[in-house]
């Protein structure tokens, strides 16, 4: 179990309040940590921040601030994190927000119990660890934020780029661009599976004019999704197959076991063959009677 | 990683499986998993499943909700005191069975695992862990 | 014991899973279609997967059974209404079902009985429509 610690933290924070807040904004201003714009954001998640410090601190649980007492703390940081990772701040001068509290705090300890030394370099200690876990509780939570940005706009990017179109009725079209890994191919599933459910297409071309390589993983990774395609009642048409590729596939032994075209064009056309219809010109259907 | 939510289940018959199907889309639903992902664990957890009645004379599943850091997930621990399996190796592989199925149910509930682990020998029954993360 | 229901509609039989089923339940479907496939003579076989949120191995065994059985039989069998996430997840397992025509929905899957029936496999004469 956590050791319960007593320090003058709390008691500090509610008798001085407006000397800490003035000193620390100072600090901060110095440091670095902000900008003149975030002045009144900052002035209250900073007075929120010495609420909450006084709340949690006076719980004596001062070892770990991953717990239950430092919940509200924690989501006062987050806060101030999200929106400093927004306005383009510096992990380091978001943490500077916590850190620079030392200064303004270890006055204050020594103005209150500089007469006993032991008891104020005790507390100085306990002030400063618990300072440092915060600040680098800020640190950890605008890593994960970033993380999960880049996390998202992946995910943008992977449904953007694998759209399906409907080329005709009962015709669908999945240009592939970019290499065709395992994640990708999820998407491209997923998405082509859909789309066969909702306009009950019974062919789709996948081109893949747009796949830089192709071996022997991207080859299982097609073949995944022309079988998952089959499953829904749905044939597949390969079109892209470049000279270099058709080498790849049979050097590599590949079986694509599936109907392949060099171009878009090309497939189109068997396709529109397959559902049967015919593409006519329509001058000459005017002269001659109809058929 | 943080045990979240904790079922155990007897696996001693075919309605059993049923059930651990349920037990297991329950999971994953409750931990966010999207409706491929939950396809994919539940099906898993049928494979082993049935193994387990069928080839380790039934069993227990221990079925999570599990957390590491901020990911979710659902982690399924089958155990049998059946007669274990002596090559690990070639009931992994692909096709491989001694009975009359396709083959498919270990090494097919891998495929469909974020992470597997079997433990098994002759004699000492057979442990399967597989976890999916959302 | 509860069975599942075996339609007859003109010479196809059609069968609707609705249920989860158990082992059980699904070798008695097996047998049950078997039989009914001899006494009806019938030429086309629908099996309607629509409500089967889980297709696992076993089932894909009972699948390619029932397709292999109806083809020594003169019947061809069809499953229709795969859900997307079972499709993606039976693909990711490995279960290629080539044994077994599908259809996207009864209706389709009607249309390609009749074709296969027919003796014109692939689609290849005009649509209806």
């Amino acid at each position: 179990m956590a050791k319960k610690f007593e320090t003058a933290i709390p008691a500090l924070i509610e008798r001085h309040q407006k000397q800490l807040l003035e000193g620390w904004l100072a600090q901060q201003r110095s440091s670095g940590a902000w900008t003149s714009e975030d002045e009144n954001d900052t002035k209250a998640r900073s007075i929120r921040f010495l609420a909450e410090l006084r709340k949690a601190s006076a719980s004596g649980q001062l070892e770990d601030v991953h717990t239950r007492e430092w919940a509200d703390t924690r989501e006062l940081l987050e806060e101030v994190s999200r929106a400093r990772a927004q306005r383009g701040f510096t992990p380091s001068q978001t943490a500077l927000f916590v850190f620079s509290l030392k200064e303004p705090l270890f006055g204050l300890l020594r103005e209150e119990v500089g007469k006993d030394a032991d008891k104020l370099g005790a507390e100085i200690w306990t002030a400063s660890v618990l300072l440092d876990k915060l600040g680098l509780y800020t640190t950890e939570f605008f890593e994960k934020s970033r993380e999960d940005v880049i996390a998202r706009q992946q995910t943008e990017m992977l449904e953007l780029s694998t759209p399906v179109v409907q080329l005709w009725e009962g015709i669908l079209a999945v240009p592939l661009i970019g290499t065709l890994d395992s994640a990708r191919t999820q998407v491209v599933m997923e998405n082509l599976l859909q789309e066969i459910v909702t306009t009950g297409a019974e062919i789709a071309i996948i081109d893949i004019t747009g796949v830089p390589t192709v071996d022997t993983l991207v080859a299982q990774h097609l073949l995944k999704t022309v079988s998952a395609a089959r499953l829904m009642g749905a044939d597949c048409i390969i079109s892209g197959i470049r000279p270099q590729i058709a080498q790849t596939i049979v050097h590599l032994g590949v079986d694509l076991s599936v109907t392949s075209k060099a171009t878009m064009a090309d497939a189109f056309a068997l396709a529109l063959r397959r559902v049967g219809k015919t593409v006519v010109d329509r001058a000459k259907s005017v002269q001659a009677p109809a058929e | 990683m943080n045990v979240e939510k904790s079922e155990t289940m007897p696996v001693r018959s075919s309605d059993d499986v049923v059930r651990v199907r349920r037990e297991v889309r329950a999971h994953a639903v409750g931990a966010g998993f999207n409706l491929v992902d939950q396809t994919k664990i539940v099906t898993a957890a049928s494979e082993i499943a049935r193994n387990t009645v069928d080839y380790g004379g039934g069993g227990t599943l221990q079925v999570e909700t599990v957390r590491l850091g901020a990911r979710r997930g659902v982690r399924l621990i089958f155990s049998d005191q059946g007669p274990g399996i002596a090559d690990l190796k070639l009931a992994l592989t692909d096709g491989y069975t001694t009975g009359s199925g396709l083959g498919l149910g270990l090494s097919g509930a891998k495929r469909l695992s974020n992470e597997f682990d079997i433990k098994s020998s002759p004699g000492a029954g057979t442990v399967v862990t597989l976890v999916r993360w959302k | 014991m509860e069975q599942i229901p075996i339609l007859k509609i003109g010479d196809c039989l059609l069968v609707s899973i609705q249920v989860d089923m158990h082992d059980r339940l699904a070798m008695a479907l097996q047998d049950d279609l078997t039989s009914k496939i001899v006494a009806s003579r019938a030429r086309g076989v629908m099996i309607d997967i629509s409500a089967l949120e889980v297709v696992d191995s076993f089932i894909g065994r009972m699948l390619n059974n029932i397709a292999a059985m109806s083809r020594v039989l003169d019947a061809v069998t069809v499953v229709v209404g795969m859900q997307p996430a079972v499709a993606i997840t039976l693909v990711e397992l490995g279960l290629a079902l080539s044994g077994v025509k599908t259809a996207l929905n009864v209706d389709k899957g009607l249309a390609l009985i009749r074709r296969l029936i027919d003796g014109e496999e692939g689609g290849l004469e005009r649509r209806e429509e």
